[in-house]
């Protein structure tokens, strides 16, 4: 047991859980002013849900001994039974087990959290509800457990996800995407640009996602050692890089800059750089981020016009896509230099982690859109997924919440 | 000369707009307001105190015409925002004595379009 490992991942873990609000925020701003405490509710309702589902059976599910087969973990963790003070060298052999329990379930909690940009503006919040929980308990469990959980099957593959650049960012993302496209698009779209209501409060929800991502990828380190510092300055290096190439390609090709490009392109580079960041220098971060901001660039800018979806906050423009660059990213620029648990990448000889990349890839991406697609199904057939006609055009604030965010008179 | 104020639905300010367009009118001040009518509020409720809001936000059109203008600019406001249904709105039409462009002095008629 080490106090300062310990002390490294609870602090990891406040850090991660802000990342849940400050995702809210980033939302929020981007959504028209009567929807915006829709996009605060639904990210602070899945705070409260998956921090409960987390602890009565959600860790269990993706932690537990396996049950046989890799593909999911068993309930012998029920309501965090066995989860004490003793460290679990499966996971981390320095820390509480409670203290690695609590660091995953702020992961579980931000992974749905980045998909409600998706169906933004026009989800009935029970579907939403009932939506969430399923998704989370039979797309976001299973999948942590193949990448993370002792027998889980990618685990024993090999393939390298330093913080959870597939479990989290890829898994959203293409969730997302499936999400944006059954719901269908907004009332109005094509006919009108949706302008964000209040960018201010996109640019401090991208900020707090910024500062909390330190957190998830350095606290994904679980130590207080120089790998954890390794990740924490490859964090902000890509992201740098990935806001820079956004702003500059933006510059270039509309001949200005914006807030919403610059802030936007950061966030792709925080998750491209999620799963490389203990595996690669600092100086391969700068790429991950300059080519992750122009992918993503293209992905919101070029290929979501051209194929008509709406996915109206950009989850799998951001999301998808970069978390899919980082993937790949990984498998190229990855050093055993850098982390002798790791691997070394296509670029430094070694071909084979960039197919384990591939596959891993396939399998999580494939997984997650056919999941959900049956979800999203299932739902709809008994619910209803989608508000009327009426509710949309009044607001999601006034008719799934019955307030307002801001007041026009006293 | 007459002054056109009419008060609609806010989502319907994009269908009037693109209305007015299409019979040349195209000078128009927009503001967000509150307003009552027979149309029902929404309830809101804070820490399960009610609120019947009796005020429903709306938009407010003022659009300056001359006569010939005046049929085809209700004409037109009534086609953007009609849906048959309580709360759509209302056109009011008022006599208006002058016009002055401000940058070039000119008054009347030939300073309104």
């Amino acid at each position: 047991m080490n106090a300062g490992d310990t002390a490294w991942i609870l602090t990891s873990s406040a850090l991660v859980f802000l990342m849940t609000p400050g995702v809210a925020f980033f939302y929020g701003g981007m959504a028209r002013r009567k929807n915006f405490l829709s996009l605060l509710m639904q990210c602070f309702f899945i705070a409260c849900l998956v921090g409960l589902q987390w602890v009565l059976f959600g860790y269990s599910l993706s932690f537990a001994p396996d049950t046989g087969m890799g593909i999911i973990g068993s309930l012998d963790w029920l309501g965090l039974r066995g989860v004490g003070f003793e460290a679990n060298p499966d996971y981390s052999g320095t820390i509480p087990h409670l203290s690695f329990m609590i660091f995953q379930a702020m992961f579980a909690i931000i992974t749905p959290a980045l998909i409600v940009g998706a169906f933004a503006e026009r989800i009935k919040f029970s579907a939403f509800a009932l939506l969430i929980l399923l998704w989370t308990t039979l797309v976001y469990d299973p999948i942590a457990h193949w990448v993370w959980g002792t027998g889980g099957w990618l685990r024993d593959l090999g393939a390298l996800d330093f913080a959870g650049g597939i479990v989290v960012h890829v898994s959203s993302g293409v969730s997302a995407l499936v999400m944006a496209i059954l719901i269908g698009r907004r009332l109005g779209f094509e006919k009108k640009a949706f302008v964000p209501h209040n960018l201010p409060l996109t640019v401090l929800g991208g900020a707090l996602l910024w500062f909390g991502w330190f957190g998830f990828n350095g606290g994904s380190a679980l130590g207080a050692n120089g790998l954890a510092a390794n990740a924490f300055v490859n964090t902000n290096t890509a992201t740098a890089a990935a806001g820079l190439a956004w702003a500059l390609v933006e510059w270039w090709k509309h001949g200005t800059p914006t807030v919403l490009g610059i802030v936007t392109g950061a966030v792709a580079g925080l998750v491209a750089i999620t799963p490389a960041c203990g595996f690669v220098t600092p100086m391969s971060a700068i790429m991950i981020g300059l080519l992750a901001g122009i992918f993503c660039f293209l992905a919101v800018t070029v290929l979501k016009p051209k194929l008509g979806y709406d996915d109206s906050l950009d989850v799998f423009g951001v999301h998808g896509v970069g978390g899919i660059w980082g993937t790949l990213a990984t498998g190229l620029f990855a050093e055993v230099a850098v982390n002798s648990a790791g691997a070394d990448g296509l670029l430094f000889g070694n071909a084979k982690l960039f197919l384990v990349q591939c596959v891993y890839l396939l399998a999580c991406v494939t997984y997650a859109v056919v999941v959900t697609w049956i979800l999203f199904k299932v739902v709809d057939a008994i619910i209803g997924v989608r508000v009327d006609r009426k509710d949309e055009l009044v607001g999601l604030d006034l008719t799934q919440h019955h307030e307002s965010a801001y007041t026009i008179l006293e | 000369m007459k002054y056109i104020v009419a008060v609609i639905q806010p989502h319907k300010l994009e269908e009037v707009t693109q209305a007015l367009e299409e019979v040349d009118v195209n000078l128009m001040t927009v503001s967000t307001v509150l307003g009552r009518g027979r149309q029902k509020g929404h309830t809101e409720v804070y820490r399960g105190v009610k609120e019947v809001g009796t005020l429903l936000k709306k938009v407010k059109l003022e659009i300056a015409v001359n006569e010939e203008f005046v049929k085809v600019t209700v004409d037109a406001i009534i086609k953007g925002a009609r849906t048959g249904e309580v709360g759509d709105g209302k056109i009011f039409v008022l006599d208006l004595c002058d016009v002055v462009r401000i940058s070039s002095g000119e008054r009347g008629g030939k300073a309104i379009g």
